[in-house]
């Protein structure tokens, strides 16, 4: 079963600002970070405004869990990395940690050499974070926001 | 598995609808998709092309609003029902906090709602959930058809652990809110008492 994932400033900070670079290194249209569980995590880019990120999520998160299973049914441990080309815009979906997925939208401004280039670093990167986040979470797991909460509040949102 | 953001202040859950072919899990989502607020929901995927049949995931993203500053978010999915897409069952039970199982409450499906529940006994066992401790509602679904068993009859054969069970009819959308935040609830509880 998979350690609940508990996001702190500090560590979004970091990983926002990796994305960010990610996005200008790899002269991308749009960079996501999304939860294996497809979780919405941060985004950067000219085009995120206009993206559906959260289901955009949902479906790279499930596409990520799709294509491991095929990698499971040859032998393989996972296919770490994806790429998807189209007529204009191309994804390249790769795995961090286990436990997110780094998506890359570009167009002809980059390569598909140039995204797997930026990424491999920025993926090791992010995996030191995510590690770092994940001991932490073990070492505070009683330390939920929402060990206070009462029934009533629970209730309320409910209310309407 | 919940994902808490202190930097967005927001708290993600995943709900997964799991039954039998065709009991009325895409229905429930999306009864639940037009009934709620513009502002509350995300865009509905349904990996259903060309049948009624969804074959991978179906997908409804939901805000139900603050607690303590933290805006709740609930993912609803809804696995395929029928028997040889096991494989995708399983994928989309990863990090699940909380299941609603659909039962379809007409006399000729008794024999694939109990194997669905079995299958999801089994695959959650696979991910290390157990189904007699994880948030779990039973939802008794197609109450207004006319072959239906009695509630009795479904509770004794799917609910013998006694979890919150509802009477429902999805397409008319009975019961299909009492379901939801019965979960939701149970989830938020769970939550609570630090996952």
């Amino acid at each position: 079963m998979d350690q609940q994932m508990v996001m702190y400033e500090e560590e979004f900070k970091q990983i926002s600002a990796i994305c960010e670079r990610l996005t200008r290194e790899a002269n991308a249209k749009a960079v996501l970070l999304i939860d294996k569980n497809g979780q919405f995590i941060t985004s950067h880019g000219e085009v995120v405004g206009n993206l559906d990120t959260t289901s955009l999520a949902s479906l790279a998160a499930g596409n990520v869990a799709a294509t491991s299973g095929l990698a499971k049914l040859i032998g393989e441990k996972e296919f770490p990395n994806q790429f998807h080309e189209g007529e204009k815009d191309n994804l390249h979906l790769s795995i961090v940690a286990q436990r997110a997925i780094l998506v890359v939208m570009f167009d002809q401004r980059s390569s598909l050499g140039l995204v797997r280039l930026r990424v491999k670093k920025t993926g090791e990167e992010l995996a030191a974070i995510f590690n770092n986040m994940i001991k932490k979470a073990q070492s505070q797991a009683t330390a939920t926001p929402f060990a206070e909460i009462t029934d009533d509040d629970i209730d309320n949102l409910f209310s309407e | 598995m919940s994902f808490i953001n202190y930097s967005s202040r927001e708290i993600n859950c995943k709900i997964v609808y799991y039954g039998p072919g065709l009991c009325g899990k895409t229905t429930n989502l999306q009864y639940v998709y037009n009934k709620t607020n513009p502002e509350a929901k995300g865009k509905m995927i349904s990996l259903a092309p060309e049948t009624a049949r969804t074959w991978f995931f179906a997908f409804l993203p939901l805000s139900l609003g603050e607690i303590r500053g933290f805006k709740t978010r609930f993912h609803l999915y809804t696995v395929p029902g029928q028997v040889f897409y096991d494989a995708s069952r399983k994928l989309i039970l990863k990090g699940v906090d909380g299941v609603v199982f659909v039962a379809d409450s007409q006399i000729e499906r008794m024999e694939a709602n109990l194997e669905s529940i079995e299958n999801l006994r089994t695959n959650l066992a696979e991910q290390g959930y157990d189904l007699d401790k994880i948030p779990f509602v039973v939802q008794y679904n197609k109450r207004d058809l006319p072959n239906v068993a009695s509630a009795e009859e479904l509770k004794r054969m799917l609910n013998p652990r006694g979890v919150p069970d509802y009477e429902a009819s999805a397409t008319e959308g009975t019961g299909v809110f009492d379901t939801l935040k019965s979960i939701a609830k149970l989830v938020l509880t769970e939550l609570k008492k630090g996952g």
